[in-house]
Order: structure tokens, then C-alpha cells, then sequence
């Protein structure tokens, strides 16, 4: 296990210190992270089974020009196909990816590029995930908004011109429970015309409770498919179990959630078999829940408070761009967001291609819209951030960045039913 | 056997509402500069709009731009049962959309298939409210004739699946709706060139929709100048008679039964 991730607070008593190293370097110290904790609920689906399947027989290194010829030569794109186009023998041919990337995009979307911003109230965390800046160990500043604060928050974000906000937290269940969050839905119901998720993996019954307050859509990112891997990453917390966090998309939609989103976090392990993965999980669960609507997104790897060597490794830009070329020919029909974790000329390229989502006016910290917005000066309350984020536009830059390619930003496409 | 309704003022008639152009502009690839030149240069009267986006606050707002003298056609795009249609139609009528809505119920993101069942259910409650009903059908003769029966203005079955530009793969079964029928048949969906435009009119098509055959045209006002002269012309052929004499098959200069002396 590489130790690039591994940082020792000065805050740490050293009973926790002792913890924490047991936790790094002594797997038997560790649960089970395919065992379910307790109060997590099972529910009956063979989509993991499927996906898992295909990602563990998947052997990029065997696909050939020829192999990358014929897909892009097939009308319909299958999950060979796909397979070769995720390929290094894909690499050469990355330019005829984004042709055939861009007419299904504009058969499928046309022009346009949708415009969200992330709000962050809370980023308390129970889980110990070594490459994440809210993780229980990380010395940052803490903070939960209350009620009154995320609706000055919501006031600010929406008196810039959004219309779609995507409500995150840290992972604690104790500090931010299901009730606390669906507050802040209702609230989000009075700002916005679309509401997001993405929080802790919740049950069924808690997913269609959140959607009773306004959320519509529930983002859980499963980070990595690799099961060997997650388990050495995800150390601690209810985060740990993998395949309750799997089936998270299937509860929200069966608890009546109209969208799910998913990813992988690119980086983190080896990123052709998680992004085959990411993709077959949406293929498998549209096959089942067809009327839903399904998103991808591809976040890389970013730096994080108290740990600036954090990288995406291997994958480089052109490896993301040659991701996002596959997935968009493999699934047509899907929207791919690119998130302010990347750079501004990158999203300016790839909204030219694939994305149909991209974040503006973006802050992970907690209660800093005012500063940042609308230049207040911080007085150092702000909860720190999750990760250093690369595309600081803010929404009216973005849009009329948007605009200037020929492409139309649309702030919202959504009735809440 | 060809109609006989052709006169200099061949209108294309919706619930009693005129109109002189057959081209519809569907809402899915959204740009403002797409309705300018629908209206401009292929004659657009009514533009189709898709409720969830318009009402909006920013500047996009799409209601302002549309032109005067356009027929609005809401949709109900993301509707997934007919209640959620019911309640999307309603909402198009309070924010000023007017009386026309066009029916749209898909219960699957991947190919934005319409449903049927749900969408009948859907035309008989709004047409009691008197609502012009347009629906989005998949050309099914039964459910045309529910369609029609519940008080739809038209029936709007696909040529193709959307977005795909595959033209008229479901031919011969719009055939029998525009045989079969008494109501206006727009053909929706598919239709990926002017020259596949033409064929359905010539087939007795009242009006075609269409939308990402101009979307992603190189030349748009080109396109859509194209799309204008073949749907002309596909009526004009469909109204002279040939294009009925030519679907059935010529009939022949020698009668076959000449020999018959009684």
C-alpha cells in the first residue's frame, strides 16, 4: 500500500495515533468491508454481481487497432466495443473518439451544457478514506451550518442566477442526520428548481423520505470498483461496507429518486477497469430501472488540506479525455458532469465533446459563499475545504464562457414532480 | 382516388385553429438562434417548448423569444405517467403557454420512447379541459383510434426514434394512421433530411416536426430553407394525386381485362 496518503496530525492524542497506524498497516485490525453494519439494509440485485464480473475478466492490454477500428465503426457500441475503446490501443485514435464522441453527444443533447453549483453543510466525517480532506483524522476546521445559514447560503448561490444545487455533507450520520438534510431540502425546494444529493448512503425508506422534501437526484461516487483496493483506502467507518455503498443508486431509485449519478474516482486505482466499471454500472441498472436517468461523473484525484503530494497518477488528461470519448459512445444517453476539479481550458474543450454538466461558482468549504461571492472578508468560522478545486469560475463567467463557444448554458430542465 | 381539398388556401387545421405552414419546429436541442431561423427560413408557425425549461429566470428564458404570431406548443417532456403530463400541461397553461399542448410520456431515458397507454389516458383528461391535445404517439393503429377517441387534435406518431435521423422506419405503419385515421397525422421524431420530410408528406402526412435534422445542420438557415421547399413539395405531390399512384403501384396503359366483351 502506498503511504503517499498517510498523514499524522499534530491534534492526535496518541491513542488515536496508535489507532490510526494499527488501522494503515495492520489489515486484521480492519472489518470486513463486504460484511453489512448493522441497520444497513440488503436489498435483492445481481447488478454487482454483473458488474464485478466484467470488470475482473477485462484485460485492456489484449485489444488491438483492429478491435478500436471496429468499434467506432459499429452503430451501436457494445460492451466490447467499449472495452477496446477504454484500451491503450485507443490512445492513438483518441481524436476519432471525440468526432464520434461529439455527433452522439449532439444527437442526444444537442448544444447545450448544464449549470449546477455544490453547497457543502457540513463536512463532519466519520470514515477514515486516506485520500479525502474531510476524513476523521484530518486536522481541519469543522463546521455544520445551521437551518439559518444554509438558507443564507441558498439566498446568495441563488441571487447569482442558479437554478440547480447539489446539497453535500461529510459522512456522519451522528452530526448530520437524514432529518437535518431533509431540511435543508425543503429549504433548497424554495431556491432552486432542482435539488441533488450527495451524502452518506442511506436505506430506502430514508431516500424516499429525502425525495418528499425535494431532493430529485442522489449522487454516490463508489470511488473504486476495485473491492481489494476500496478496502485498503476506505479504512474506517460505515463507508468501509462496499456493497452497501454499491446498491446506494438502486435504493434511491426505488425509493423513488427520478436520477442517480456515479463514479469513480479516477486515480485511485486502476483507472481503465474503473471506468469500465462506473459505465457498466449505470448500463445494468438502466436495463432495470429504464424510465430513470442516469448520470457519470469523472472526477481525478485532487490535493487535499495537510496533503498537497495527492495526484491522479496515470491518469493525465488525455487518458480522462479518452474516458469520457468512451463512455459517451458507449452510452449515448447519458449526462456526463465535469466537475471544478479540472482545469478551465479542459472544461472548455470537453463540454465541445461529451460533458453536458459542468459546476460554477464553486466552493468545498462550509459557509464561505458570502466571502466568496460577494467578497466579504472571512472571519475565519468557514468549515475547511474537501479538496483544492482547479476552475474557480464563477456562474456568469462560466455562462458567458459557454455561450462564447456557441454552445448554450441552460440553468435548468427540470420540473419536480 | 386523391383528395380533393386542394385549393390555394391549403391550411393545415388543428381543432378549428388555421395555419398556412406544415413545419413544426420540435424543442429537443434548444438554441435561440435554432427558432429565429425556424420562423425565418423554413416558415415555422408553431415552435414547440419544452415546459421544464421554459419559466426560468435567468436570461435564456426561451418564452421571450419567441417571435409574434407563433403558435406556442408546449410539451410535457419528462413526464413519466399521465398524471405528471396532467400536471405539466396545466402548469404551461398558467404560465401563459396558451390552450395547445403536445403530449409527451416516456417512461425510458434511453431511447425517449413514448408510452401509449399513458399517453391516452393523458389526452382524454386534458382534452376535457380544452386543451388542443397533440399527441406524441408510437404509430400503433389501435391507440391512434383510442387517441382520437379520447379528443386528441392530431395524432403525432415517430418515424424513427428520436434524435436517431433515420427517416421513416416505421413507414408502412404511418401509412395506415394517415389511411385509417380522420385526424391530421404529424409525423415526429426521425426525420433526418428534407428528402425523408418530402416522402412522409407525399404519403399524406398533414405536417412534419422535426428539430435535430436542423439542430445539427452545418448551415442551418440552409437546412431549414430545404426542409421548407420539401415539405411543399411533398404536399403539393401528395394533393395532385401521384403520390398515391405511386405508393399503390401504376396502373397499367393496357387494361388487363381489355379482352372482356360485356
Amino acid at each position: 500500500m502506498d503511504n503517499r496518503f498517510f498523514v499524522d496530525g499534530e491534534h492526535l492524542s496518541p491513542s488515536a495515533l496508535e489507532k490510526k497506524h494499527r488501522l494503515e498497516t495492520d489489515p486484521a485490525s480492519r472489518t470486513n468491508h463486504m460484511e453489512y453494519m448493522n441497520g444497513m439494509e440488503q436489498i435483492r440485485s445481481d447488478i454487482m454481481e454483473k458488474v464485478l464480473s466484467e470488470m475482473d475478466s477485462y484485460d485492456y492490454t489484449k485489444y488491438t487497432a483492429k478491435d478500436v477500428k471496429s468499434a467506432l465503426e459499429h452503430e451501436t457500441c457494445t460492451i466490447e466495443d467499449f472495452k477496446a475503446l477504454l484500451s491503450p490501443a485507443a490512445e492513438p485514435f483518441l481524436e476519432q473518439l471525440a468526432q464520434r464522441a461529439r455527433q452522439t453527444t449532439s444527437k442526444h443533447f444537442g448544444n447545450t451544457v448544464y449549470l449546477f453549483t455544490p453547497l457543502y453543510i457540513a463536512n463532519y466525517c466519520e470514515n477514515y478514506c486516506v485520500y479525502c480532506g474531510f476524513n476523521c483524522y484530518n486536522n481541519i476546521r469543522r463546521m455544520k451550518l445551521n437551518m439559518e445559514q444554509i438558507e443564507r447560503e441558498m439566498q446568495i448561490i441563488h441571487d447569482s442566477g442558479m437554478e440547480e444545487i447539489l446539497i453535500l455533507t461529510g459522512e456522519s450520520r451522528s452530526q448530520s442526520n437524514v432529518e437535518y438534510i431533509g431540511e435543508a431540502c425543503r429549504l433548497a425546494r424554495k431556491y432552486f428548481r432542482m435539488v441533488g444529493l450527495e451524502i452518506y448512503p442511506v436505506n430506502v425508506e430514508e431516500y424516499r423520505y429525502l425525495h418528499e422534501c425535494g431532493a430529485d437526484y442522489v449522487t454516490v461516487f463508489q470511488e473504486t470498483y476495485d473491492s481489494d483496493r476500496y478496502s485498503d483506502l476506505h479504512l474506517l467507518g460505515h463507508k468501509r461496507v462496499y456493497p452497501y455503498r454499491f446498491d446506494a443508486q438502486e435504493r434511491a431509485l426505488m425509493g423513488g429518486m427520478r436520477g442517480v449519478a456515479f463514479s469513480a474516482l479516477l486515480g485511485l486505482s486502476d483507472f481503465r477497469k474503473d471506468a469500465l466499471a462506473s459505465a457498466l454500472h449505470v448500463y445494468y441498472l438502466q436495463r432495470k430501472y429504464p424510465h430513470a436517468e442516469m448520470s457519470l461523473s469523472c472526477p481525478r484525484l485532487r490535493p487535499i488540506i495537510n496533503n498537497d503530494k495527492i495526484n491522479p497518477l496515470d491518469v493525465h488528461e488525455t487518458q480522462l479525455c479518452q474516458i469520457i470519448c468512451a463512455y459517451r459512445i458507449f452510452l449515448p444517453f447519458v449526462g456526463i458532469t465535469v466537475s471544478s476539479r479540472e482545469s478551465e481550458s479542459f472544461r472548455n474543450g470537453i463540454v465541445k465533446i461529451a460533458a453536458t454538466k459542468v459546476s460554477a461558482g464553486v466552493s468545498t468549504g462550509i459557509g464561505d459563499h458570502e466571502c466568496k461571492y460577494e467578497g466579504k472578508k472571512t472571519d475565519g468560522t468557514e468549515g475547511d475545504e474537501q479538496f483544492e478545486i482547479n476552475d474557480a469560475r464563477s456562474l456568469d463567467v462560466m455562462y458567458e464562457d459557454i455561450a462564447a463557444e456557441g454552445l448554450q448554458p441552460v440553468l435548468n430542465d427540470y420540473l419536480y414532480m | 382516388m386523391y383528395r380533393k381539398e386542394f385549393t390555394m388556401e391549403d391550411k393545415l387545421i388543428l381543432s378549428g385553429h388555421e395555419f398556412s405552414s406544415r413545419f413544426i419546429l420540435g424543442s429537443g436541442k434548444y438554441s435561440l438562434n435554432l427558432i429565429e431561423t425556424a420562423v425565418r427560413d423554413a416558415g415555422a408557425e408553431i415552435i414547440t417548448l419544452a415546459v421544464r425549461r421554459a419559466n426560468t429566470k435567468k436570461q435564456e428564458n426561451i418564452l421571450d423569444y419567441i417571435p409574434k404570431g407563433v403558435t406556442l406548443l408546449p410539451n410535457t417532456s419528462g413526464a413519466r405517467t399521465a398524471e405528471e403530463a396532467v400536471r405539466i400541461a396545466r402548469l404551461a397553461r398558467e404560465i401563459g403557454c396558451g390552450d395547445f399542448v403536445k403530449i409527451e410520456i416516456m417512461r425510458d431515458t434511453k431511447y425517449l420512447l413514448p408510452d401509449n397507454n399513458e399517453t391516452i389516458k393523458a389526452t382524454e383528461i386534458l382534452a376535457k379541459e380544452g386543451f388542443v391535445v397533440l399527441p406524441y404517439m408510437y404509430p400503433d393503429l389501435y391507440a391512434a383510434r383510442n387517441l382520437m377517441n379520447a379528443g386528441a387534435a392530431a395524432v403525432m406518431p415517430l418515424a424513427a426514434p428520436i434524435g436517431s435521423n433515420k427517416g421513416l422506419a416505421t413507414r408502412e405503419f404511418i401509412q395506415i394512421l394517415v389511411d385509417e385515421i380522420d385526424l391530421p397525422v404529424i409525423v415526429d421524431a426521425g426525420i433526418g433530411r428534407p428528402s425523408q420530410a418530402c416522402e412522409a408528406m407525399e404519403m399524406g402526412a398533414a405536417a412534419i416536426m422535426a428539430n435535430t435534422a436542423l439542430a445539427t445542420a452545418g448551415d442551418l438557415p440552409l437546412m431549414a430553407a430545404a426542409f421548407r421547399q420539401a415539405i411543399e413539395a411533398g404536399r403539393k405531390a401528395y394533393l395532385s394525386g401521384l403520390g398515391r399512384v405511386l405508393t399503390r403501384g401504376a396502373s397499367a396503359s393496357d387494361p388487363l381485362t381489355g379482352f372482356l366483351r360485356d
